[in-house]
């Protein structure tokens, strides 16, 4: 496996569950970036048997919402001067502005120009549309 | 961009009396608010919107809009109407109602023109999408917006849910819900609790029976959300299998205040132990597919014979129109009430309108931070 170390400063996206690094590459759009950017499949977790990483050397500012939103498991390591700075954990957000889309076809949002999609964390847990209340279901993905 | 939580406080903040007093108005009204708390900047565009918001205009979205008080007093002030209507004619003289509806209906569209007739009032607007903007593709915020040029207070109804909560975001007047898709219909859910009321003297302590299409059924949702906060409530939810209570509404109502329900798909069962027996017709316009809908239109029929087997002092409630899910044999029952929740309707669509636009006794209705 390759270290954190390998990094000099950047930001290493670890406890990624296995098989979902791509779905956040998209959504963090790491695609536009400049810098290099190495996504690590499978590897072996003591936690959770396999994970994927992502690392990116540069440093930049993440969305954690996203992260928390997608996957609460995963923590966000800062790398500077090759040593481990700052290790944040994403909570899953109160609120969600045009991350997911409502998949209600009853929904203002389906038909309305210029709305934002916005989703709100139950007390359960739950993503709900703000306009029509329609509960986002992951396999929507 | 700042955030919308962060964004709220500040424009709030901007008023003299600060942070302290935006945290009391939330903590009256949170249901609008806490979505409104969603909102970025953006799109709320013009100094005259964040004045809107900023003063003291009340939009009436999700019945939980309303706080317990405020609903009490609404429901008083339309006691008193119904008393002496004719004693609040020329209230609203000079104001206008802007009926938008995108979407067909009889009883809400002529109960609110009704109601602000009776007010002395006056009223504009369209009864189909056909006869709107809308057809030429114009949004919901534009569509408010030049409203609020034109009338006061409006009542908006769309096939589309959350419609109505999109145009609060840009209203300069008090936007009211008259219906969105299969969502909420407050003024629906005030009509049925003043109903209750006159009929049952409160709310505690009664068994209620929701029957027919309880999924697409946008004024059980709102009366069951309304009602789960009184004590002693125990509800039974009857419908087919595919036509159940979206969880959400249990999730959010009944399930974390361990409120007592359950989920049947007889009436005839559940008739003994009723107070109150609320009928709801499958709406065809809610289906996409024709089949389910001619499949599940007949479930359940209310006729005399099973009216013997319920309580002497049961209301039976609808929302109306019916089909035939009421046989016409139970209009001679006094336990019949929907008739009466008509009436009832106007009596409080005009306390309500009252009380938005503060004038007469309607200004005592709402609470607002500065009392």
């Amino acid at each position: 496996m390759l270290n954190i170390d390998s990094l000099q400063n950047g930001i290493v996206i670890d406890h990624i569950q296995a098989g979902t690094s791509m779905i956040l590459y998209d959504l963090l759009e790491l695609g536009k970036l400049d810098c290099c950017v190495a996504i690590i499949k499978n590897a072996r977790s003591e936690k959770y048997g396999r994970k994927d990483i992502i690392k990116i050397d540069g440093e930049l500012d993440l969305n954690l919402d996203i992260l928390g939103f997608l996957d609460p498991n995963i923590t966000v390591g800062v790398i500077r001067d090759g040593k481990l700075v700052e290790k944040r954990k994403p909570q899953m957000p109160k609120i969600l502005k045009n991350v997911i889309r409502c998949r209600n076809p009853r929904c203002i949002t389906s038909v309305e120009e210029s709305v934002e999609q916005i989703f709100y964390l139950t007390e359960n847990k739950k993503y709900r549309c703000a306009y029509c209340e329609y509960e986002y279901r992951p396999r929507q993905k | 961009m700042p955030h919308a939580e962060h964004t709220v406080f500040r424009m709030f903040s901007a008023r003299p009396f600060g942070e302290k007093r935006f945290a009391c108005r939330f903590s009256f009204f949170p249901r609008l608010f806490e979505r409104l708390r969603l909102l970025q900047s953006d799109v709320i565009r013009t100094l005259s919107e964040r004045m809107f918001l900023c003063m003291d205009l009340r939009h009436l979205i999700d019945p939980l809009d309303l706080s317990q008080e405020e609903t009490h007093r609404l429901l008083d002030l339309a006691d008193k109407i119904a008393a002496s209507p004719s004693s609040y004619y020329g209230v609203c003289d000079g104001k206008k109602l802007a009926t938008l509806f995108y979407e067909p209906s009889t009883r809400t569209r002529l109960s609110f023109e009704a109601a602000m007739l009776n007010l002395g009032g006056r009223t504009l607007g369209f009864a189909t999408a056909d006869s709107s903007s809308a057809t030429k593709g114009e949004s919901i915020a534009d569509t408010i917006r030049v409203i609020s040029c034109y009338a006061d207070i409006c009542a908006m109804r769309h096939p589309k849910e959350g419609a109505p909560f999109r145009a609060s975001q840009f209203s300069g007047i008090p936007v009211i819900n008259a219906g969105d898709g299969g969502h909420q219909h407050p003024t629906q859910t005030l009509t049925d609790l003043m109903t209750i009321r006159r009929r049952k003297g409160g709310f505690s302590g009664l068994t209620i029976g929701l029957c027919g299409d309880l999924k697409f059924g946008r004024t059980v949702h709102s009366l069951i959300r309304s009602l789960a906060r009184y004590s002693g409530m125990r509800f039974i939810l009857i419908s087919p299998e595919e036509l159940r209570t979206p969880r959400y509404v249990l999730e959010e109502s009944l399930l974390p205040q361990n409120i007592p329900f359950r989920e049947v798909s007889s009436l005839e069962d559940s008739m003994p132990e009723l107070d109150i027996l609320y009928m709801t017709r499958v709406q065809k316009e809610r289906f996409f597919n024709e089949e389910d809908y001619v499949r599940l239109k007949d479930s359940y029929i209310l006729t005399e014979e099973k009216m013997k087997l319920a309580k002497a002092d049961m209301a039976v409630l609808h929302p109306l129109p019916r089909v035939n899910e009421i046989a016409l044999d139970v209009d001679r029952d006094p336990r019949a009430a929907y008739f009466e929740q008509v009436q009832n309707g106007v009596y409080v669509r005009m306390a309500l309108i009252l009380a938005l636009l503060g004038l007469e006794e309607g200004k005592e209705v709402l609470t607002h931070a500065e009392h």
